[in-house]
């Protein structure tokens, strides 16, 4: 497996660390009316999509960046990735 | 039965003798050790798994079902190696395996007669009465007899290695394809690696007599070989099998660097497990030849025909004397007409097509069946149906030419399912199977050298277009085989008698029947209910049969019964050479500080913290046990001074306009008022609101900040932290830089620090100028060095950090200096007792599952919102019965404290129910003289002053204990303070 | 027809022609009391100790594939009963009794081989984690031994005792866990579930559920609409998936987790060894192979197969620990699809849809649980009530805050 990180280029899959999903950046607002739930839903639950799942990567032994990468988990394939800090693509 | 008088690919100049049972032998170069034993006339070679039937030579190749032997003695014996791929070496010492006490003679082939009770799974239905008998009879019985070659208890010392490739073309398979594509991407320029298992490139050029424009077909593989060796951009890479294809274009491939000599080189591997990085792959890795089944078509001496070919042809090695062939398909008359021309008697070519005609000066038998096989060890006649009736025929060998199924199974690897061909009667790999591989030759289900050839060539310019060059011109060669006509022709259903379809793990036709009436009718449940395909050889010449079987019960087709996938590893590999570097200490890396060389020298004991070496205690002479060094050392840092290697620490950089506001965020107290010079103790949380971790956090700057971390928490800490500044909080600006390697970071603790410190630098660090929890730069000669004033010993402590390439310089200065002082260094064992006398946590308390509130630092939750508050909020992490940190002291008669034990209130019974909590940290306390713990105890803080019972059911010890507060000595703080 | 050893000699001297169908095809009724998604350990436990245990008889067993093709079958079959936490320590223990008469009860010889396991510590302050387990243990009932190195070179000479990279200090010994032959334990519940009457559907997905006024009444399935007084979930590797049809979110990722096995040897590990610190563990299957894993790929998947870097790694941590084993070829690797839940531990609950009930989330340790899984999950669904030894495994202890964390990882699945 490998991911193409945007600063590095190509690297084996083991440079990175796998954290999750990509709903973990949308950290709720604590305080919200709701926070508790909110919070509950974001530290806990995930949608586990048997498809395209957008997920958070390290690059521990690599460059150090966050990387948003959508990936098929059912093929493994990487379909794209961008850096955390980068905004989200307007599609 | 013996080696031809010409011919073969072998070196008659070189004879190498081998042994073989304790029989000396004499083979030739270029032999494999199962061509060199049927040059000696010698089948039989090894017993099978369950019935303990003697078995033959079978296959050439790494599919071989039968021939699995044992070589070498000692620690470098290896069981199970394939004779048919071992190849032969002078003094090869080789024996049969699962048979007692020989291999003519085995005891327990008494299995065999036993066998009709034996059918697939009866173990599920017996052995479960009387009960008793199962652990103490049945189940050890069982055990004993599993197995083939066996293990020795003793290391393997033999050198592995672990390789790291990377080409624009991996082709996998030296035959005409492979070679042919090799070629055309080899000469368009391209990084190119060509793998093959066998020693000699070729593939089945090697085994048939086929000419390539009037050039034996052996001959035209080894000039293309010779050209490609020539090119740069071309690796061959022989004797190297690829044994799995993974995502992202990674192939894993073993090589066989010294299998073939007698011993390795002097630091040459054995063996290389290679990891292949692809752009893209050709798959030419041929076709394996599916034995036709039939009863007692598992006596030495019945083989594939494809086989006594490569023997013939390659080897120079007839078979048998006198030579029968069954087939469903031309190339059974292939087989006859080879080993006429080589001067071999063929009794009779047994074909089950009724239409078959003679290809040839040989007897043949159309629209007929082998249906029975006779002789003791080996096979000596077989009866045939024809048309007209039965006939016995004497042979000692018989060929059998089934159907060629395609070797795709690295093309399943990724998972996907192969593809019927009716007109082939073979599966074929799938397209895009795996991405960027494309298959050639008879994996891609092409059955002549011609066609071969040209889908080898084609694909490789699609490979090359791919990479933007330009395809070179290649003239095909004239080839002298034509198509091979083969009818779907898999079992014999006539004649009596077992029938072995998986000869490795003794399935025959019978146990699929069984299965079937059983309703084990899926593809799995008949592998797994039978044991089909399971055994060392993976079902490569059985599951086609099976599946054919299983079709056949019940009027399904191959492709409606399934097929079983592939798994990785193509062929088995060692375990050697896939952990290679593994061994001995290689298995992880280990973290060395700065003082280790010094550690060292003084004899210090190591433990290992986070992949941190650390020294545990510092002996010196006359000190006989751990506790004398640990004691005497945690006593001078109380009396005197001692000094202590906290490289490990965690340490990280955090700078940026927002680097307070992003730290307030992380920690669960204020950062943003510590003062610059100034140093706090912190607290964060996980965001599930139990604690993470903790640490001290120095204001270097308005804008700079230099966190702590534990050792063993850093990696968690330091990703937390960029997760936090990257992911969820972009817009601040906000650096962090992990500095943990950048800095060499020691301990100066106890009443004399201070002294010790001045002997360094001519700075001000008197209480005035430089108090507690304080920090500032000081000159360590010409190197500035951060001096902080933090004490994890509750003695006067300061921790002197300067850039790692000083640390070991340092490290001697200050030992020299804690020596004037009447000081030296202490370990990780002193630390611990120093810190437990203090109440300070390390990862035992802080384990995971503690909130802030467990520890007793509820307090210094601050108001706003941090990482972990919301969550720290809910009802469980709140509950006034929580485990709560407490100290213990001993109280009764035994002094004795465990950690893992649990506590009871005096007086309950000893059990879950009543379980009140559990030490974490225990030690002898020098400077109270009597053992002291902490404990996480349900409710702990309200039952200070009160009396509870550890109780420990493993150790059997018991210790009534008073609960205190975790500080057992200087609760006011004045000595660190002073 | 009842399995003995003189069955197996009576049928072998007819060539094994008298044997019968070990369980019906049957066709999808129209209405059940209770279905069961999943053919798997769980699922054919449950509907055997349903019929068995509370005369709930018309039940269904729906699977997609083949009965017992999913994790059941691809495990490395230890079992064990050596957790720490409250929650998990007495749920093991009631699975791990189940166990012991296993065989006898199903009539069908599961091969449980008691050979022991032994987690091994490496520190100090390891052997005292193990001896906080192992005291749980024994309160519990279970079986449970501190060995320190010594003992533990008598027992098992072969590990690398003398020049280790992490040095072995001793271990915890459960001599009651050790192995079962996976594949029958999967026949063995079916068998017996199909002899009191449920019904065993393969071939069947199911797409759908039927729920009114909060209430499920019944599924769609690749066969037709199939009405149900009560459903139970055990699809452990597809819980999010089936859960989403009822429109639930679980606090679950799937993950793959990878096995091996090599040739057969003869008989040279006795018992299961659990390498913490390498993420390894090992024992030997009775037909002579090694089997062993590591610790999961770590990233989701539902591919059923793993990568190098994992498989690399439990090679070289089997190198560490035992170089003994560098003689022995890797024969097949493997990968299974786990529910790895946020705090590592399962989840046994009913939902907020009336009828539905769950039994998922046994990240990589579902096989020692199924008997036990099937036993509680059954009582569950017949009495509406918790069992008594499966009263911590609830939906809510993530919003209440009452995680079992054995691994103390927090909400990282792919860490526990």
């Amino acid at each position: 497996m490998k991911l193409a990180c945007p600063l590095c280029g190509a690297r084996d899959i083991r440079e990175f660390h796998y954290q999750g999903a990509a709903s973990l950046a949308d950290r709720p607002d604590p305080g919200a009316p709701e926070a508790r739930q909110e919070f509950l839903d974001y530290v806990y639950m995930r949608d586990n999509p048997a498809g395209e799942n957008r997920e958070l990567w390290f690059h521990a032994h690599g460059c150090g960046a966050w990387l948003v990468a959508t990936r098929d988990v059912t093929t493994h394939e990487f379909l794209s990735v961008r850096l955390a800090t980068d905004k989200e693509p307007t599609t | 039965m013996s080696r031809l008088a010409q011919g073969g690919l072998i070196d008659r100049t070189r004879q190498l003798p081998f042994t073989f049972d304790g029989e000396t032998m004499l083979g030739l170069a270029g032999d494999t050790l199962a061509s060199a034993l049927l040059a000696k006339g010698r089948h039989l070679v090894g017993r099978s798994f369950k019935y303990h039937r003697p078995r033959g030579i079978m296959t050439a190749g790494s599919e071989e079902p039968n021939a699995l032997v044992t070589i070498r003695r000692g620690n470098h014996a290896i069981p199970n190696l394939r004779a048919t791929t071992q190849e032969l070496y002078r003094a090869l010492d080789a024996r049969s395996q699962n048979r007692f006490p020989s291999l003519d003679f085995d005891l327990l082939a008494v299995n065999d007669l036993l066998s009709p009770f034996f059918g697939a799974g009866f173990y599920y239905k017996t052995f479960m009465w009387p009960r008793s008998f199962w652990d103490r009879v049945y189940e050890p019985f069982i055990r004993r007899a599993a197995g083939l070659g066996r293990l020795g208890l003793e290391p393997d010392d033999r050198l592995h290695d672990k390789g790291f490739a990377h080409c624009d073309l991996l082709v996998i398979g030296g035959g005409p394809a492979g070679l042919i594509a090799a070629l055309a991407a080899g000469r368009a320029g391209l990084d190119v690696i060509l793998a093959d298992e066998d020693f000699l490139f070729g593939g089945r050029l090697n085994a048939e007599r086929i000419d390539l424009d009037d050039q034996p077909g052996n001959e035209w593989a080894a000039a293309i070989v010779a050209e490609l060796r020539a090119m740069e951009n071309i690796r061959l890479m022989g004797r190297t099998t690829v044994t799995g294809a993974y995502d992202g274009g990674i192939y894993g491939a073993v090589q066989r660097v010294a299998d073939h000599l007698p011993a390795a080189p002097a630091d040459v591997p054995e063996q290389i497990f290679w990891r292949i990085n692809a752009r893209h792959a050709i798959l030419a890795t041929g076709a394996i030849e599916q034995p036709i089944i039939f009863p007692g078509n598992d006596r030495p001496g019945v083989m594939m025909a494809g086989a006594v070919r490569s023997y013939l042809n390659r080897f120079a090695v007839a078979a048998g004397r006198s030579v029968a062939v069954f087939a469903n398909n031309d190339t059974g008359h292939r087989t006859a007409r080879d080993l006429l021309a080589a001067g071999v008697e063929v009794a009779a070519v047994i074909d089950t097509r009724p239409d078959a005609t003679p290809q040839g000066d040989y007897p043949l038998l159309s629209g007929a069946q082998v249906i029975a096989t006779s002789g003791r060890l080996g096979l000596r006649e077989i009866t045939v149906q024809t048309g007209s009736g039965r006939q016995r025929l004497r042979a000692d060998c018989l060929a059998v030419a089934g159907v060629w199924a395609p070797a795709l199974h690295l093309s399943c690897h990724l998972g996907a399912r192969p593809v019927w061909r009716d007109d082939i009667n073979a599966f074929v790999p799938a397209d895009g199977a795996v991405p960027g591989m494309r298959a050639a030759g008879a994996v891609a289900g092409l059955r002549t050298t011609r066609d071969a050839l040209k889908s080898g060539l084609a694909v490789a310019r699609e490979v090359i277009a791919e990479h933007g060059r330009k395809a070179p011109r290649i003239r095909l060669p004239h080839c002298s085989d034509g198509p091979v006509e083969c009818a779907p022709f898999w079992y014999v259903t006539a004649g009596k008698g077992r029938a072995w379809v998986d000869f490795q793990n003794d399935v025959t036709a019978k146990d699929i029947a069984q299965a079937h009436r059983e309703n084990f009718r899926a593809s799995e449940h008949l592998k797994r209910y039978t044991t089909l395909g399971m055994a060392p050889d993976q079902g490569k010449t059985a599951n086609m049969a099976a599946l054919a079987i299983m079709a056949g019960l019940d009027g399904r087709s191959i492709p409606e019964v399934g097929t079983t996938s592939f798994r990785p590893p193509y062929v088995p590999v060692s375990m050697a050479a896939l952990g290679a570097q593994g061994a001995g200490r290689g298995f992880a890396p280990e973290r060395l500080m700065p003082s280790d060389a010094l550690a060292r020298k003084r004899g210090a004991v190591f433990v290992e913290l986070g992949l941190w070496q650390r020294p545990a205690w510092y002996p010196r002479p006359g000190e006989t046990s751990w506790r004398q060094s640990c004691d005497r050392e945690a006593r001078m840092v109380r009396e005197t001074v001692g000094i202590c290697d906290m490289t490990t620490l965690g340490k990280i950089d955090v700078q940026g306009r927002d680097a307070a506001e992003f730290l307030d965020r992380i920690y669960v107290n204020n950062i943003a008022t510590l003062a610059v010079g100034r140093t706090r103790y912190g607290v964060m949380l996980r965001e599930d609101g139990f604690v993470m971790d903790d640490g001290t956090v120095a204001r270097l700057g308005k804008r700079h900040f230099l966190l702590t971390s534990t050792t063993g928490a850093h990696d968690q800490v330091w990703r937390h932290l960029t997760f936090c500044a990257q992911v969820l909080w972009p817009d601040l600006d906000v650096q962090p830089s992990d500095v943990t390697e950048a800095w060499a970071q020691f301990a100066a603790a106890g009443p004399k620090a201070r002294d010790l410190l001045h002997r360094l630098t001519q700075a001000d660090i008197s209480n005035d100028s430089m108090p507690f929890m304080s920090w500032r730069e000081v000159k360590i000669g010409k190197i500035t060095a951060r001096l902080f004033r933090i004490s994890y010993s509750g003695e006067l402590g300061f921790e002197l950090a300067v850039p790692a390439q000083y640390g070991p310089s340092l490290a001697e200065a200050l030992e020299e200096s804690a020596r004037a002082e009447g000081g030296d260094w202490f370990g990780l064992e002193a630390l611990n007792v120093l810190r437990l006398e203090k109440g300070f946590l390390t990862h035992a308390e802080i384990d995971g599952r503690v909130t802030l509130d467990d520890l007793g630092l509820g307090r210094m939750m601050a108001a706003r919102d941090c990482i972990g508050k919301v969550m720290a909020d809910r009802p469980a992490l709140r509950a006034p019965d929580r485990m709560q940190l407490v100290g213990l002291k001993p109280a009764g008669a035994s002094k004795q404290l465990l950690g893992g034990a649990h506590l009871f209130n005096p007086g309950d019974p000893v059990d879950r129910e009543h379980d009140q909590g559990v030490i974490t940290s225990q030690c002898f306390s020098p400077h109270l003289g009597h053992p002291i713990a902490l404990a996480l105890l349900r409710g702990g803080r309200g039952r200070i002053g009160e009396q509870i019972l550890m109780h420990d059911h493993l150790r059997g010890v018991e210790t009534l204990c008073a609960v205190c507060t975790p500080v057992f000595l200087d609760p006011e703080g004045g000595r660190m303070r002073g | 027809m009842r399995y003995s050893g003189l069955k197996v000699f009576l049928n072998g001297l007819t060539g094994n022609r008298g044997w019968a169908p070990v369980w019906r095809d049957p066709a999808p009724k129209d209405h059940y009391d209770v279905i069961i998604i999943g053919g798997g350990g769980h699922g054919l436990a449950t509907a055997y100790y349903l019929a068995r245990e509370h005369g709930i008889t018309n039940v269904a067993v729906l699977e997609k594939g083949a009965i017992g093709s999913g994790n059941v079958g691809r495990n490395t079959t230890v079992v064990r009963a050596n957790y720490m936490l409250e929650g998990n320590v007495e749920f093991y223990s009631h699975s791990l009794k189940l166990w012991q008469n296993l065989s006898a009860e199903l009539n069908y010889n599961v091969m449980l081989s008691r050979r022991g396991c032994i987690l091994l510590a490496h520190s100090d302050g390891q052997l005292d984690a193990l001896a906080r387990r192992g005291n749980m243990n024994l309160m519990q009932g279970d079986g449970a031994e501190l060995w320190d190195g010594a003992t533990l070179r008598r027992h098992i000479p072969y590990l690398n005792f003398d020049d280790p990279r992490f040095p072995l200090k001793g271990g915890l010994m459960q001599w009651e866990a050790g192995t079962a032959r996976h594949d029958a334990v999967a026949w063995g519940y079916a068998r017996a579930a199909d002899r009191l009457g449920v019904d065993l559907i393969q071939n069947c997905e199911v797409t759908g559920f039927r729920i009114t006024q909060g209430r499920v009444t019944g599924v769609d399935t690749t066969r037709g609409h199939i009405g149900a007084g009560k459903v139970g979930m055990a699809v452990a590797g597809r819980s999010s998936q089936v859960a989403a049809m009822a429109g639930l979110r679980l606090p679950i990722e799937s993950h793959v987790l990878q096995a091996f096995v090599t040739e057969g040897l003869k008989p040279v590990i006795d018992t299961v060894i659990s390498f913490g610190m390498g993420h390894f563990y090992i024992s030997q299957s009775d037909k002579g192979g090694l089997v062993f894993g590591g610790d999961i790929d770590g990233y989701n998947s539902y591919a059923q197969r793993g990568n190098l870097p994992i498989v690399e790694h439990v090679a070289e941590a089997g190198m560490a620990l035992m170089p003994m084993i560098g003689r022995a070829r890797m024969l097949r690797s493997w990968g299974g699809i786990m529910d790895m839940t946020m705090d590592g531990s399962p989840i046994i609950d009913r939902t907020p849809i009336d009828g539905l009930f769950f039994n998922g989330g046994w990240c990589y340790g579902g096989f020692k649980a199924v008997p036990g899984g099937g036993h509680v999950f059954a009582h569950l669904i017949a009495t509406g009530k918790l069992h008594p030894a499966a009263t911590k495994f609830r939906l809510d202890r993530f919003a209440r805050g009452a995680v079992i964390d054995e691994e103390a990882t927090g909400a990282t699945p792919n860490l526990h």
